[in-house]
């Protein structure tokens, strides 16, 4: 893939971003924060790829960063539903 | 790897569609649902379609992870969100900034480590890094093992801005070498270490809201960072979401405060200068009884509760609730004000009530609530003070003129309950309090309105 390509993705990703988040309503503002941390943890994804096999302190830092990023992942999707789970209706 | 990338931007529609959702709380959980199929989707997808990784590896740091992350999931307090948002922003920060530190080892020395390579992977262990630092100095602030109020020593930005700088050539000189400079390199990591501690260390506790906001906005962009190193659209279009997300967030806050995000991260001293002025004012408030503020709920038709951080402070979320439902069982009209700083980072009053019970229906934002005070008999404003101060309409001269209020004024009576007379967060005095239509409770709210409930009950 070209950085052109990849510009514009990510270009349109932010547009998308906006256009959405907008959307959101100020009652649910934390729940997005502690969501939107969840998807950030995507990086989990660059982290299984750096364990490959090959450098040993890159695979190291793999390693941790998959900690993290799992840390991120789960806590923020758990704490989110837990918080959801509380907005009831009367 | 074709069919990988199928995946990621299956996994981005499931983040987009997820986020959509959030657009009501009736189909917010399944949003949050659908985002972490996405999630689980991503993942998979990388697993089995790389080869030679070290799955003994991956499995042991998600389980680890994974023990982590739910422990501090289940038991957290809704009152400690920030500081939990706040310390996952920096665990997202760091895990960007560890996958393009691995890979810049990995690629050290080979063909494809290029200048652009090693200008992404700097943006992403600079960005990365400084959300890391940053963000545990904020949790320690809220979670109250640093000092709450601002750090602030001579020279603080004059450092700041130097550090900046040397981040910048830094980064500008191991980029172009085409990242062969070792040290270049470490000095990127450290610098940036530092200056996301030194940039937040001078905020105070009441701009946290800030910038966890910002920071959030950071892991975001860090994400998007370390997509361009791994060329990867699943890591950019997410990181792209999240970061617009907290810059959104950033900027509500702002306004909500009335301060330019300049200010809030440059403007701690600016801050105190200011709070010594306004408060010379004298003036007569009125101070009166619980049984006398029952009599007056008792004879109101339409009641707004107009919650402050004061509120969340004393625990009493659900001694308003109970109060809020006795007067709906009275056959009156109940609804909550929520400011958008009310609680210590976006939307968090409105979790706090939630967590109390308040159906979602009753919580009104700023702009759906100010044309309701207008025929609203009683506001009863709860431990808010700047947020419902009428002078950011009239007075130039205040630190809070233009910012947005609750228009509580506007009721026919308002009902503020207050610990003590001290000052808000913007060390001005509150006109409201002295105005013909205010009167005073004072005391710890949680008691106040344990006895309101009780006199309520009485009459």
């Amino acid at each position: 893939m070209d950085i052109i390509n990849i510009l514009t993705v990510f270009i349109l990703a932010i547009f998308v971003g906006f256009e959405i988040i907008t959307k959101v309503p100020p009652t649910l503002h934390t729940p997005l924060m502690s969501g939107s941390n969840a998807i950030s943890g995507i990086a989990i994804v660059g982290a299984i790829i750096s364990t490959k096999v090959g450098g040993e302190i890159g695979t190291w830092l793999g390693l941790v960063a998959v900690i993290f990023a799992t840390i991120n992942c789960v806590g923020g999707f758990m704490v989110t539903d837990r918080m959801l789970k509380m907005f009831k209706q009367k | 790897m074709g069919y990988t990338n199928l995946a990621y931007v299956f996994a981005a529609i499931l983040f987009i569609l997820g986020i959509k959702k959030l657009s009501s709380p009736k189909t917010a959980r399944k949003g949050n649902t659908i985002a972490s199929i996405g999630m689980l989707i991503a993942i998979i997808a990388t697993v089995v379609s790389f080869e030679l990784l070290d799955f003994k590896l991956i499995v042991i740091g998600m389980i680890i992870g994974s023990i982590i992350g739910a422990t501090f999931a289940i038991h957290v307090e809704m009152t400690q969100m920030p500081q939990m948002v706040a310390i996952f922003n920096g665990f997202g920060g760091g895990a960007s900034a560890l996958v393009a530190s691995a890979e810049y080892f990995n690629k050290f020395g080979t063909v494809d480590q290029t200048t652009f390579l090693t200008a992404t992977i700097t943006l992403s262990v600079f960005v990365g890094t400084l959300t890391f630092t940053g963000s545990f100095i904020a949790f320690g602030k809220l979670q109250g093992f640093i000092s709450g109020k601002p750090v602030v020593f001579p020279g603080q930005q004059a450092i700041n801005g130097l550090l900046a700088l040397a981040l910048v050539v830094m980064g500008v000189s191991v980029s172009i070498g085409g990242g062969q400079d070792m040290n270049m390199f470490y000095g990127v990591l450290i610098v940036a270490a530092i200056l996301g501690i030194t940039m937040t260390i001078p905020i105070g506790g009441a701009d946290m809201p800030v910038v966890i906001s910002l920071l959030n906005s950071y892991s975001g962009v860090a994400a998007a960072a370390t997509g361009f190193v791994l060329m990867n659209n699943g890591l950019i279009i997410s990181g792209a979401l999240v970061g617009a997300s907290g810059l959104i967030l950033t900027n509500i806050m702002c306004k909500g405060m009335n301060r330019s995000l300049a200010n809030v991260i440059f403007g701690a001293v600016g801050l105190e200068q200011e709070s010594l002025e306004g408060s010379g004012k004298q003036m007569k408030v009125k101070s009166t009884t619980t049984e006398e503020a029952a009599m007056i709920l008792d004879a109101a038709d339409k009641v707004i509760i107009v919650p402050g951080y004061g509120l969340a402070v004393a625990q009493a979320q659900h001694a308003i609730r109970e109060v809020a439902d006795l007067l709906e069982s009275m056959g009156k009209k109940v609804l909550y004000a929520i400011h958008p700083v009310a609680g210590r980072m976006p939307g968090h009053m409105n979790v706090l009530l939630a967590e109390a019970n308040v159906p979602y229906e009753q919580l009104k934002d700023l702009g759906d609530i100010n044309p309701e005070f207008d025929d609203c008999d009683v506001a009863f404003v709860l431990g808010a003070n700047d947020v419902v101060n009428p002078a950011s309409r009239h007075d130039t001269s205040s630190p809070i003129y233009g910012m947005p209020i609750l228009n509580v004024d506007k009721s026919r009576t308002v009902i503020v309950n207050k610990r003590t007379m001290n000052p808000g967060f913007a060390g001005i005095q509150n006109e409201l309090f002295g105005f013909d239509n205010t009167v005073m409770v004072f005391g710890d709210a949680k008691e106040m309105l344990t006895t309101l409930y009780k006199d309520l009950k009485e009459l």
